[in-house]
């Protein structure tokens, strides 16, 4: 069983939106059409995105941290969103776990929105069909791409590296070790979605420095130190010796 | 959520319909077996399912605006091993079927005895009838459960939506049926009206007890577990974009609490008080009209009380969407 999946590394995300930019590029250039926008430069745009980067502000000030969570489907590997569509247009592919809609056969009845509590589902307001993150279906395949390209857009584009792309059933892969040595974890494990996409929380790196550690005992530094220069009215070495 | 006056419209009409057949199907079960007199007129049962069908047929185009794709609705059939939606979407037509036979079956007398156990004769209306029966509870099961197998909806999520679709459905059925009959079988007027009480109280205790369950409900999914991180204090600072989107628009009423309050008020007052006070006086002075008025206020209010039942549902994904920056 493969399940693919993307792990979003939270300590390293800048919240510079270049996966969402580079996956509205790649998809909206796509054989299924394009993501439509209303009014993009209007004082009101709204517009079919897969993916968004949303900021959070975690305590209060001053010891406030600053939080970027990029938000796109899961792919869970329960996905309520599947079972409840009445013509089967949303669907889970068992070969690789990716979570897919039909836009042939979907009727916008908007019922999978509902049923996903992360509200990764968007309508396209002109195709008229619900839209979700395909990993990069028409992408992570292509053989005419070079091997290191066959990843989501989004992966691609990340700056500092931020998201990582493979196979989560494969204990080996570099996301399955990601999420077992780095604590990833899944949004709201509560509704038993069992998401495959894993987020890897804020890490802090912390030396711990006890006050007796601060300055040694044996410190050889006290040994070889420079002697302190002498006073001005001190005797100098020919005052108290003679030749 | 926002609630789709599609959706409203369906949900009533068609509750209303699935009602009005059930109370004609009791009124013929009960001169079944001679504890009422018998209807002679076969245009009372006609005439009664052509409204009953009328009013799914109005349902079933509302919820064509629902649809993007209205043109490839005929899909929707497709899943029915596991989504209510497409379950609803089999059994609606085939009731409208079997309420369309049972009015027919009426109007042309084609009504011939099936079987005869002593002095009951089982005729074929009354086999259709038990069929239409049996589809009108499924129905009104698959409508309620596409709200209530949402178990992250947890206002939805719970076996008093099922009584209250299939309660508040009943209850203007019946009182439909009581205004009906008061102008074409005065006789049946005071039989209708009374269950029309009955079931308008059992719809009142359910849906107060789903109200009041609604009240106390704590929600599971947090800003903490929604993102993964555990600190008491979180704020959203941006959402990902200025204006607003398809997440913004379908899951938020958009309304302040103090309509929200008012029109649960207001539908407290139009589906149950009212329709209960004028059932009550229009069967005391057999004044048809104050029974039809009884069935007009009590609709009235059940559109009120479904878009007071989409907009209290508050759906996790909100979580992600508090703050445009």
């Amino acid at each position: 069983m493969t399940q693919l999946a993307l792990v979003i590394d939270l300590n390293v995300c800048v919240g510079c939106h270049a996966c969402v930019t580079s996956c509205k590029e790649w998809n909206t250039s796509g054989p299924a059409g394009s993501m439509s926008d209303d009014r993009p430069y209007g004082a009101d745009p709204t517009g079919t995105f897969f993916n968004r980067v949303q900021t959070y502000e975690i305590g209060s000030f001053p010891n406030t941290e600053t939080l970027h969570f990029p938000k796109s489907c899961l792919h869970c590997e329960d996905p309520p969103c599947v079972p409840v569509c009445p013509t089967g247009a949303s669907y889970k592919r068992k070969e690789d776990g990716i979570v897919l809609v039909d836009y042939d056969k979907c009727i916008a009845c908007k019922y999978c929105s509902w049923a996903c509590p992360y509200g990764a589902r968007e309508i396209d307001e002109h195709q008229k069909v619900m839209k979700k993150c395909t990993l990069c279906v028409d992408r992570i395949y292509d053989q005419n791409l070079p091997e290191a390209e066959r990843k989501p857009a989004c992966v691609l584009a990340c700056p500092t590296s931020a998201r990582l792309f493979g196979d989560v059933h494969d204990p080996e892969s570099v996301v399955s070790a990601a999420i077992r040595e780095n604590g990833g974890y899944q949004l709201m494990p509560e509704w038993a979605t069992r998401p495959a996409n894993h987020y890897l929380p804020r890490r802090k790196t912390r030396i711990r420095i006890h006050a007796d550690e601060l300055s040694r005992a044996d410190n050889p530094l006290k040994k070889e130190r420079q002697l302190p220069q002498p006073g001005k009215s001190e005797p100098s070495l020919d005052d108290v010796t003679s030749w | 959520m926002h609630p789709a006056f599609s959706v409203i419209f369906l949900t009533t009409l068609i509750g209303a319909g699935q009602g009005l057949f059930l109370a004609l199907y009791t009124g013929q079960v009960y001169a079944f077996f001679h504890l009422l007199s018998a209807q002679a007129d076969r245009g009372f049962y006609a005439g009664g399912s052509l409204i009953a069908l009328s009013l799914l047929v109005g349902g079933l185009i509302a919820s064509f605006f629902h649809l993007g794709h209205p043109e490839r609705a005929w899909r929707s059939a497709a899943k029915w091993r596991t989504s209510w939606l497409s379950r609803e979407v089999i059994v609606l037509p085939a009731f409208m079927g079997m309420v369309l036979l049972y009015g027919a079956a009426h109007w042309l007398d084609w009504n011939p005895p099936l079987l005869t156990i002593g002095t009951l004769t089982l005729n074929a209306t009354m086999v259709f009838g038990v069929l239409g029966t049996v589809l009108c509870f499924i129905l009104f099961i698959c409508t309620a459960m596409i709200y209530a197998c949402l178990k992250f909806l947890r206002e939805w999520h719970s076996p008093l939506t099922v009584a209250n679709y299939l309660l508040l459905g009943c209850a203007s059925g019946f009182t439909l049926a009581t205004a009906y009959s008061a102008y074409t079988a005065p006789d049946l007027m005071g039989f209708y009206g009374k269950w029309a009480i009955i079931i308008t109280l059992l719809a009142m205790a359910s849906r107060i007890a789903s109200l009041l369950r609604n009240s106390k409900l704590k929600p599971k999914s947090t800003l903490q577990t929604a993102i993964g991180v555990r600190h008491n204090k979180i704020v959203q600072i941006a959402q990902g974009f200025m204006g607003g989107s398809f997440n913004t628009r379908e899951f938020f009423h958009g309304k302040g609490v103090a309509l929200l309050r008012s029109v649960k008020w207001i539908f407290l007052l139009m589906v149950f008080v009212l329709p209960l006070l004028l059932l009550a006086g229009g069967l005391s002075t057999s004044a048809a009209v104050l029974l039809s008025t009884a069935f007009l206020v009590q609709y009235a209010g059940l559109l009120f009380e479904r878009w007071f039942f989409f907009a209290q549902a508050n759906h996790p994904q909100n979580l992600y969407y508090q703050a445009i920056a």
